[in-house]
């Protein structure tokens, strides 16, 4: 017998009949579509028992409370803590993908001892005795050769106890060299030391203000404590408060405020002297507080009566006089009036003549330390540690001048000067620093002129890194000693920024640590330990969760409860009391200072001929641009006009784009004096015509490959440009051109 | 002449032949898909402990919900941790192998049992037990059948290409079903669902956890006696996360 072609064919047809009759092709249809959903790469949190647990998240000053839900022993959900004086249940986006930055890859799992050069990646993973061993050994070994004033500490912040733990070993060691990031804290507090003679931070009421003029603060694009910010914003939406922004781009908060006013760029300034003008000549300010309570109205009235006329500022600011002068009136005639400043989330210093203008802007409608205003909020003052024995190295250690020339005879209002840094230790043929240690902080990013920082870096023989993360600090350090990242460590979170009350946040352990990390302040207590002598005697406890305890003391069993700790009682003193100046008053004109303030803008590098056009960064609530990496899931909500695969688009103004020539899209380099890159266009109508923007927080080159290589570092376009009275960085902007590529 | 015979037997071919091979192929495609295939698709394992549900449910007070419980936030824990199995086993009780062979094995060793889970769902799954069980008043039998009545570990068939377990589709390849616990899928949740809503009150609507739009809204359409269009908005996000 023989198979014909037929026959085959029927075969096929019976099979073909057969197979539809059995369940074959649906249950396989069936599978194959559970099995595609299921790839083995799709993560799948594992059942178990939830529990949650609150804590404070450290990943911006803001300080909010959070509450994160764990199934078994692993983290899988962060939320913002009802009821916290901060947040009450809100949280950023940032803050919701942490647990990329707890579980992700760019962790240092660790303590890591460089091999290669510098940058090179090429480390050996050491033990935590070695690391500190190595550490203390060369600490001794600067201290003997009478350089124990060249080792310096880059923090992001000067309060709690871990910044203390810090300056206390360098206080004890002998070196003066305690440095914080820079930041518009640095200007409020000078302007609130100069004009009040207390030394505080600036707390603004904003949940009571009812009239709220920002000179370019992203009140919502993540200016002081950011979901507090989202929260008062939404209140004032609701009870009808208005406000007013002032500033070149249509930012978020531009386009979600009552009015923006485009100004032309750095004059702010000036506006604020214009408005006090109109506020003066008018007699619309609080004379109550202004007679009893003020001193130098008189010299500050003649100021802005001869300088600041509405056509005058009109000529410098670009805005329209009668504009100017209808919103001073609206201003003064509000109920509960508040003027903010510092330029978007307010990372850099800024001019001192802004902040004193804009502060006097508040006294003179009398809401300094008053419901809806701006307060000087002292630290809280729970770290009462006993006083350190110097012993004669660190007394003589002590008297140097500090690098960063903070307090020097230069610089005599400033208290860290960390933008001046890279320039001091680049002047020098030998770096004045040898030592170098960085915590909680990655200035190889976040300060401006990175090429420069680099170098400087570079030049310093001793670098060691805190970092939890593979950071662009971290990556050229020598040394790499892992903390904890916020979620598996203690820490006491004091003075969440801006607010004007007194709350102690206690970030705790969700979790166990995941790898070879160390709390930063075990660190520093076992280095002190590790030195001996006097400077094992500053550091009495075992480790630092027995320092926290007993530092806390009365306060440790409530804030463990409840995650914070606020002081109910905190108030500000009268306006009686409330002014340690000179005359003991409120100083419209601070008669500390040596020399006269201008009140004008800050010219910003480059020359308009070689760089028609002017740069200024923007900063977004999607874009972390701090100490911590972009993590991936907030890098996927940027806008394509913002981020497209690598490529960061530079916003411009249609009609200049037209006038060289560029549409959507394009390629271009970006030139300024201190560097350049290639960047795409976006066109953008909220922008004033001559002027570009770039977002900051992208372009990283470490962390991991989900971070870095996305978009171009802001800061590598852009120095710093010293304010003449205060020494801080008052660049706003840098002068640019564009070319086609 | 050999041309024509061969054209001849052809012939012959085209006539019994070629509906032989269709009775043929359909009867090995039956077989293939009725018999071989589910052979194939489904690979047996055995439980690592044959664990005896019977002797457990005589020892303890409260019935399944002894191991199979409520936690203080509502949700369940289907399977019992080792935790609660040391209350008892801390030490081998009796010679059963399986009871020697958990205490040194896994008790000794503090570690957890992997347990191959007959009821298991893709993680999408929103599944509450607290709206079921506790609202719902529903039995655990309703859906997981007389398990508890069992003295063996029945074997755990995988599906080699989803890696869920057989009792998700049904022991009958056919996917018809008998008894509300042969099947669990999307379909099986959305008949009962649908059964309960009819000659639904106020009363019976609460104890669902089901929202009201499943009574049928007017742009929905009938799809079928069971299953049909849910065109409100998030509706599947109940049980799909
Ligand atoms: S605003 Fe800052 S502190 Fe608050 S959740 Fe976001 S990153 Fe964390």
């Amino acid at each position: 017998m023989k198979i014909g072609r037929r026959s085959f064919l029927s075969f096929i047809i019976g099979g073909a009949a057969g197979t539809a009759l059995s369940p074959l092709a649906w249950k396989s249809m069936d599978d194959s579509s559970i099995w595609s959903q299921n790839w083995p790469w799709t993560p799948v949190p594992a059942d178990g028992e939830v529990s949650h647990v609150n804590s404070v998240c450290t990943l911006c000053p803001g300080g909010c409370g959070i509450t994160v839900r764990k199934v078994d022993d692993r983290a899988v959900k962060i939320e913002g803590m009802k009821g916290h004086p901060v947040n009450d249940g809100g949280v950023c986006i940032l803050g919701l993908s942490a647990l990329q930055l707890l579980y992700g890859p760019t962790r240092v799992k660790a303590p890591l001892k460089r091999v290669g050069e510098r940058g090179e990646e090429k480390w050996q993973e050491i033990s935590w005795s070695e690391a500190v061993a190595e550490v203390a050994a060369k600490l001794g070994d600067l201290r003997s050769k009478g350089k124990s004033h060249t080792v310096c500490s880059i923090l992001d912040s000067d309060k709690g106890t871990v910044p203390y733990l810090f300056g206390r070993l360098l206080t004890v060691y002998g070196s003066p060299n305690f440095i914080r990031t820079p930041s518009i804290q640095d200007s409020y507090e000078l302007a609130i030391n100069l004009m009040h003679g207390v030394q505080a931070s600036a707390g603004f009421d904003v949940e009571h203000a009812d009239f709220v003029l920002s000179f370019g603060s992203g009140l919502i694009d993540g200016w002081g404590s950011p979901v507090r910010m989202f929260k008062a914003n939404s209140n004032w939406k609701d009870s009808g408060s208005k406000v007013v922004q002032i500033e070149p781009r249509l930012s978020n908060t531009a386009a979600k405020s009552d009015k923006w006013i485009p100004i032309n760029p750095g004059t702010e300034v000036a506006l604020a002297m214009g408005l006090a003008h109109v506020i003066i000549k008018e007699s619309l300010y609080d004379s109550d507080f202004v007679n009893n309570y003020s001193s130098g109205f008189d010299k500050f009235k003649q100021l802005v009566l001869d300088k600041y006329n509405p056509d005058n500022v009109a000529q410098i600011t670009g805005v329209d006089s009668s504009a100017l002068v209808s919103l001073a009136r609206n201003f003064a005639h509000a109920s509960k009036p508040l003027a903010v400043c510092g330029r978007g989330q307010g990372k850099t210093q800024g001019s001192l003549d802004e902040f004193i203008a804009v502060h006097a802007l508040n006294a003179l409608v009398g809401n300094i330390n008053s419901e809806g205003g701006v307060w000087a909020v002292p630290d809280p003052d729970y770290i009462k540690w006993p006083e350190v024995e110097m012993d004669s190295v660190a007394a003589v250690g002590m008297q140097k001048e500090r690098i960063d020339g903070a307090g020097s005879e230069t610089y005599p209002y400033a208290r860290y000067l960390l933008n001046r840094f890279s320039g001091v230790v680049n002047s020098e043929e030998e770096s004045p620093v040898n030592a170098l240690f960085v915590a909680g902080a990655n200035p190889l990013y976040t300060i401006s002129d990175s090429k420069a920082v680099k170098e400087a870096f570079s030049k310093i023989p001793f670098v060691v890194s805190f970092s939890s993360y593979m950071d662009e600090t971290a990556k050229n350090a020598d040394l790499i000693l892992p903390n904890h990242v916020f979620l598996e460590r203690y820490e006491d979170v004091p003075m969440p920024v801006g607010l004007q009350k007194h709350v102690i946040g206690l970030s705790r352990p969700v979790v166990k640590p995941q790898f070879n990390t160390k709390h930063v302040g075990d660190v520093i207590i076992l280095i002190a330990k590790a030195l001996g002598g006097r400077i094992a005697d500053a550091f009495p406890w075992d480790n630092y969760e027995a320092c926290l305890e007993e530092t806390l003391g009365d306060k440790w069993e409530s804030i463990v409860e409840n995650g914070f700790w606020s002081d109910p009682d905190f108030k500000v003193p009268a306006s009686e009391e409330a002014f340690n100046t000179p005359s003991g008053k409120f100083e419209f004109i601070p008669a500390n200072l040596k020399s006269p303030l201008d009140f004008s803008p800050v010219t910003i590098e480059g020359s308009d001929i070689s760089y028609p056009l002017i740069l200024v960064p923007y900063d977004s609530m999607r874009l972390a641009n701090g100490f911590i990496g972009n993590p991936p899931f907030i890098t996927k909500t940027v806008e394509d006009t913002v981020l497209k695969g690598k490529d960061v688009f530079v916003e411009i103004n249609p009609k200049t784009a037209e006038e060289i020539g560029l549409i959507e899209g394009r390629y271009v380099d970006i030139r300024t004096p201190r560097g350049k890159a290639k960047v795409r266009v976006h066109l953008f109508d909220g922008i004033m015509p001559g002027i570009v923007a770039l977002p900051r927080g992208l372009g990283h080159t470490a962390y991991d490959k989900y971070i870095a290589g996305k978009g171009i570092n802001f800061n590598e376009l852009i120095g710093p440009v010293e304010d003449p009275v205060s020494g801080f960085d008052a660049a706003w902007g840098i002068r640019a051109r564009l070319t086609k590529v | 002449m050999s041309r024509l015979i061969e054209e001849k037997g052809k012939e012959s071919e085209s006539g019994g032949f070629i509906i032989l091979f269709f009775i043929l192929g359909l009867a090995a495609s039956l077989v293939l898909g009725w018999g071989v295939f589910p052979k194939l698709l489904y690979s047996q394992k055995k439980q690592p402990i044959d664990f005896n549900h019977v002797l457990h449910v005589e020892a303890v007070e409260e019935g399944c919900e002894s191991c199979h419980f409520f936690r203080e936030d509502g949700s369940f824990s289907g399977l019992p941790k080792l935790a609660q199995c040391v209350d008892c086993h801390e030490e081998i009780q009796g010679e059963d192998p399986n009871e020697v062979k958990f205490v040194e094995e896994f008790v000794a060793n503090e570690r957890e049992v992997p347990w191959l889970v007959y009821a298991e769902q893709p993680d999408c799954v929103f599944f509450s037990h607290a709206a079921h069980v506790k609202m719902g008043k529903m039995e655990c039998v309703l859906c997981h059948g007389h398990i508890g009545e069992s003295s063996h570990s029945r074997v755990y068939e995988e599906n080699r290409v989803t890696g869920y377990s057989r009792d998700i589709w049904g022991k009958n390849i056919s996917g018809l079903k008998k008894n509300t616990w042969d099947r669990m899928k999307m379909d099986d949740c959305a008949e009962c669902h649908a059964k309960n809503k009819i000659g639904y009150d106020k009363t019976s609507m609460e104890t669902l956890p089901w929202p009201l739009n499943w009574a049928l809204l007017p742009y929905e359409k009938q799809i079928g006696p069971k299953a049909r269009v849910q065109a409100k908005k998030d509706a599947c996000f109940v049980c799909h996360k």
